[in-house]
């Protein structure tokens, strides 16, 4: 299968480890990968804070480069829900709503497509820590994802995953970090003192925005809990 | 900025420095999410029951004129009087003039925070009425003269100790700090007034279209000792609180006391029909309905946000909403708090004064996911957010998404934009967390992540 | 125009525009059942039991949960002597009660004067008494409760004006689920509803101060159901 891979803005700029990993896994499985250059955002800042025209101006250019894909897969929950649940809300009534609504089916959070596409559970990854999984709340509540990472992490060898005492948002939220940066922090705090409460080494999610929120809050307090990206987990050896 | 922003802000920030009070209240909320799961775990569909909740309200709102009207014809041939109010004001004059032409002086009421939303207390005060709340929680707030903290648990930001020292203070009696000692100051103090009052005051829960009948829920007793003891009774109620059926309160009870609280059903859930009846030997000689909209038909008119009329006052989205545990109820500076009032207030109170509200938030939906009539909450903040943005779009917030549109969809930009971010990210550090820092939001609290030299679309050009 | 017809009026305008089907965003929800939801509500409210047993059993539990004092007798006589056994425990010296066929053999068993509501009643002398003893329409298994209304329990104040609230029942008086009592209630009363319908699940209670149960909010501290 020919699997056209969105990389996210911040995981493009920030964390190039996990995009990495995701296509060394997909080719390692067989399929051919593909990384459409130009697509650098999929929107969700203007359209999170209510700018529809301006959140247009960006997804529109995607959606047409994602036309002919085969499947989109993409490397973030909360960019997957833009995609395929927002998408076809942003651009109801437009040129491109029927495009958007193709295109929303074929797309899929990166966790999703290994286990519910490609039917692949185990990768034969290795890495004995203990571990928790932080559920990005739009994977989560948007596109129902919660079994999936799980299921890839109980096949990791020498992994032990904890978790934790409460299901919680880390209080990211895209701009809503910076424009309420005192109610963010707050929550990425009760975030990081539910993980310490697993006595975790590393906090693992499928999200990167999240994990950059709790690794900057963890950093900052000079805790030694870590951080990493779901496909960089399943991609050790 | 408007003063309710800046006001939020500030209150946000100070509460959410209280690190003991964020304690106190997630340890409180943690305890209710045990008890609501252990209660919906006893429910064979709770799922199932949520959507049927959830189309019996549809129903209910979308035809509202007709269950009005079949409510108001069943109250009225039994002899309650009905009122219509369609602001506050409206409503405060009508229940002021019942207490005129009753002579009444002392009113005795139970929780309701429809007369929290048209401030009823203090416009019955500045008549020169005596207003008591007998809600334990409510009448603690009352004694410190602040509004409730949340919708369902008034005192919840209280400890024992301030509630001792608040009853020695306003009653002069506080035995010990224990609960048990407390209520039973208060359960001594309100027996009397209740004898004494001359109007009974209550809220309601539920209005019944088919009997015609107000169902209110509680545990204490206090609305059943209101309905029952005082000469004229007065209700008010939103015009959203209508279930068509009598029937469907065998789903609506053990739903709002599950979502609630986290209880199998409440200790009272009492439906009355009338002021008392020839042959009956008790409860009020006079019954007054007042019904009121207050921009509830602003909320109707908007037809993908009608659902927030389904709202039952739960609370289930306040308990859930992390914003709410970590800056608590006082801080939305509105009658509905968390989640639900912050969708609604916008509609009740206007949308540029409070879309502050539908922005404080990390859009996380754990609100949608416990509401029992499925209101689609967290998706109604980002409505409101584009609602907001499109009358009156900030300017340079606006500006900043044309540019990044302009850089996003342009590779080129968009790689110089990435190549410039890592080479000026040494200088960063000198200012970091400080004043002139332009990511200052972010790094007063937190770290920004190193920006490596290769980007994964650096990594991808070059193995090809 | 009068506000009744101002508010109905923005309803009519307001309900011009079809609001979406209740589901979270817009996804396809099947709906549940077609006219009235509530009428499905038994095959989704928590399991009850098939048989009769099952179901005292259940509401024995649910009302242990609640705090309630759930007495099943096997007689009339076995009923009286746990009267008595509670008037000595609890040292009363007044009740205040209603007429009824159960409410007359407890007034009567007891021996004790009785202030009765049915003709009117003084309220602070009701305060006064030990227990208000009372009759009711039904028990409901499901939630551990009972189901009083103004006409079969002695008016609104007696169930929750004294300290301690004795319901008396027979055991056919039980029913199921909460749907069964609702219907219960309609064929007893409908069009004409007394004016006051109580579920009273358990003896009142409050968690205002830091979420700690506690007793005794405003109405009864003790609940006691008698069941012959």
């Amino acid at each position: 299968m020919t699997v056209t891979l969105f990389i996210p803005c911040f995981v493009d700029a920030l964390y190039p480890r996990a995009g990495i990993s995701m296509v060394e896994i997909l080719e390692r499985l067989g399929h051919q990968v593909v990384c459409p250059e130009e697509i650098a955002c999929c929107g969700q800042p203007p359209f999170n804070s209510g700018y529809h025209p301006e959140a247009r101006t960006i997804a529109a250019p995607v959606l047409e480069k994602l036309a002919d894909a085969e499947a989109v897969v993409i490397g973030s929950g909360s960019c997957g829900a833009m995609v395929k649940k927002f998408y076809p809300e942003l651009f109801a009534g437009t040129r491109h709503a029927d495009l958007a609504k193709q295109v929303a089916s074929r797309t899929w959070e990166f966790s999703d497509f290994l286990v519910n596409k490609l039917g692949v559970t185990d990768l034969g990854a290795k890495f004995p820590h203990k571990v928790t999984f932080h559920d990005g709340c739009h994977g989560l509540r948007e596109l129902g994802i919660q079994k999936q990472p799980r299921v890839l992490l109980a096949n990791v060898n020498g992994l032990e995953l904890v978790e934790m005492p409460e299901v919680s948002c880390c209080g990211f939220g895209g701009t809503f970090a910076a424009k309420f940066p005192m109610i963010s922090s707050a929550m990425g705090e009760v975030k990081c003192a539910a993980a310490a409460e697993t006595g975790a080494e590393y906090i693992v999610s499928s999200d990167s925005s999240c994990l950059m929120h709790i690794q900057g809050l963890l950093s900052r307090q000079g805790k030694p809990t870590k951080t990493i990206s779901l496909a960089e987990v399943l991609n050790t050896r | 900025m408007s003063t309710s922003v800046s006001e939020f802000k500030t209150r946000a920030a100070e509460k959410t420095g209280d690190l003991r009070l964020r304690q106190f209240i997630r340890t409180a909320l943690r305890g209710y999410e045990t008890a609501r799961d252990r209660r919906k775990g006893a429910f064979q569909s709770w799922e199932s029951a949520r959507q049927a909740a959830a189309e019996t309200k549809w129903e209910a709102v979308n035809h509202l004129d007709t269950h009005l009207e079949s409510l108001v014809a069943r109250l009225e041939a039994r002899g309650t009087k009905v009122h219509w109010a369609s602001t506050g004001e409206q409503a405060r004059e009508i229940i002021a003039q019942i207490l005129r032409d009753k002579k009444a002086r002392s009113i005795i009421k139970s929780k309701a925070m429809t007369s929290e939303e048209i401030h009823l207390n203090h416009a019955l005060e500045k008549e020169g009425f005596t207003v008591v709340e007998s809600d334990l929680g409510e009448f603690i707030v009352q004694l410190r003269h602040e509004a409730p903290y949340h919708i369902v648990f008034p005192s919840m930001h209280l400890t024992r100790d301030e509630i001792r020292d608040l009853f020695q203070k306003e009653l002069g009696d506080a035995p010990s700090n224990t609960p048990e000692d407390l209520t039973m100051v208060a359960r001594r103090v309100m027996r009397q007034k209740y004898i004494a009052a001359d109007v009974g005051f209550t809220g309601a829960n539920f209005a019944i279209a088919e009997t015609g009948m107000i169902s209110i829920t509680e545990n204490e007793g206090n609305a059943r000792l209101t309905a029952a003891l005082p000469k004229t009774m007065v209700t008010l109620l939103g015009i959203e609180k209508v279930l068509p059926r009598f029937a469907d309160l065998a789903l609506f009870l053990p739903m709002l006391a599950t979502a609630g609280a986290g209880q199998p059903m409440t200790c009272y859930n009492t439906m009355y029909s009338g002021p008392r009846q020839a042959g009956e030997c008790d409860g009020p000689e006079e019954w007054h309905v007042v019904l009121l909209d207050n921009r509830r038909t602003e909320l109707l008119a908007d037809a993908e946000q009608r659902d927030a009329l389904h709202c039952i006052r739960c609370g289930a989205c306040l308990n859930v909403c992390p914003i709410f545990r970590n800056v608590g109820g006082h801080t939305y500076g509105t009658t509905y708090s968390g989640p639900v009032g912050s969708v609604i207030t916008p509609h009740l109170r206007g949308l540029q004064e409070w879309k502050h509200l539908s922005n404080a938030s990390s859009l996380c939906g754990a609100c949608t996911e416990a509401c029992p009539v499925k209101i689609d909450l967290h998706h109604h903040l980002l409505q409101n957010r584009r609602n907001a943005s499109a009358a009156e779009p900030a300017f340079f917030e606006r500006l900043a998404y044309q540019i990044f549109g302009i850089l996003a969809n342009e590779p080129k930009f968009w790689w110089l934009a990435k190549k410039l971010g890592w080479l000026t990210q040494p200088l960063h550090g000198a200012v970091k967390g400080s004043a002139i820092d332009p990511a200052k939001a972010w790094t007063k609290t937190r770290d920004l992540p190193p920006m490596p030299m290769e980007t994964f679309k650096d990594w991808w050009r070059n193995r090809k | 125009m009068s506000e009744r017809e101002n508010i109905l009026g923005r309803i009519r305008e307001a309900l011009q525009t079809r609001a979406p089907f209740p589901g979270s965003h817009g996804e396809t929800v099947a709906p549940v059942s077609a006219g009235s939801p509530a009428s499905h509500a038994r095959e989704w409210l928590p399991s009850v039991g098939a048989s009769i047993e099952e179901q005292f059993d259940l509401f024995a539990r649910n009302a242990a949960d609640l705090k309630a004092d759930f007495q099943l007798f096997a007689s009339r006589e076995e009923l009286k002597t746990g009267l008595l056994k509670l008037r000595d425990a609890e040292k009363w010296t007044r009740v205040a009660s209603h007429g009824g066929t159960l409410t007359d053999f407890a007034c009567q068993a007891l021996g004790l004067p009785a202030m009765l509501t049915d003709r009117g009643y003084d309220v602070q002398e009701m305060e006064k008494c030990d227990a208000g003893i009372s009759e009711c329409d039904a028990l409901i298994a499901q939630t551990g409760g009972v189901a009083v209304t103004s006409r079969s329990a002695g008016g609104r104040a007696l169930s929750v004006l004294p300290p301690h609230h004795v319901v008396l029942a027979r055991r056919e008086q039980l029913v199921a689920d909460l749907p069964a009592a609702f219907e219960l209630l309609r064929q007893k009363y409908a069009p004409d509803y007394p004016s006051m319908i109580s579920f009273i699940t358990g003896p009142s209670r409050t968690g205002d101060i830091e979420r700690i149960l506690v007793l005794g909010a405003h109405g009864p501290k003790k609940l006691t159901i008698m069941v012959f």
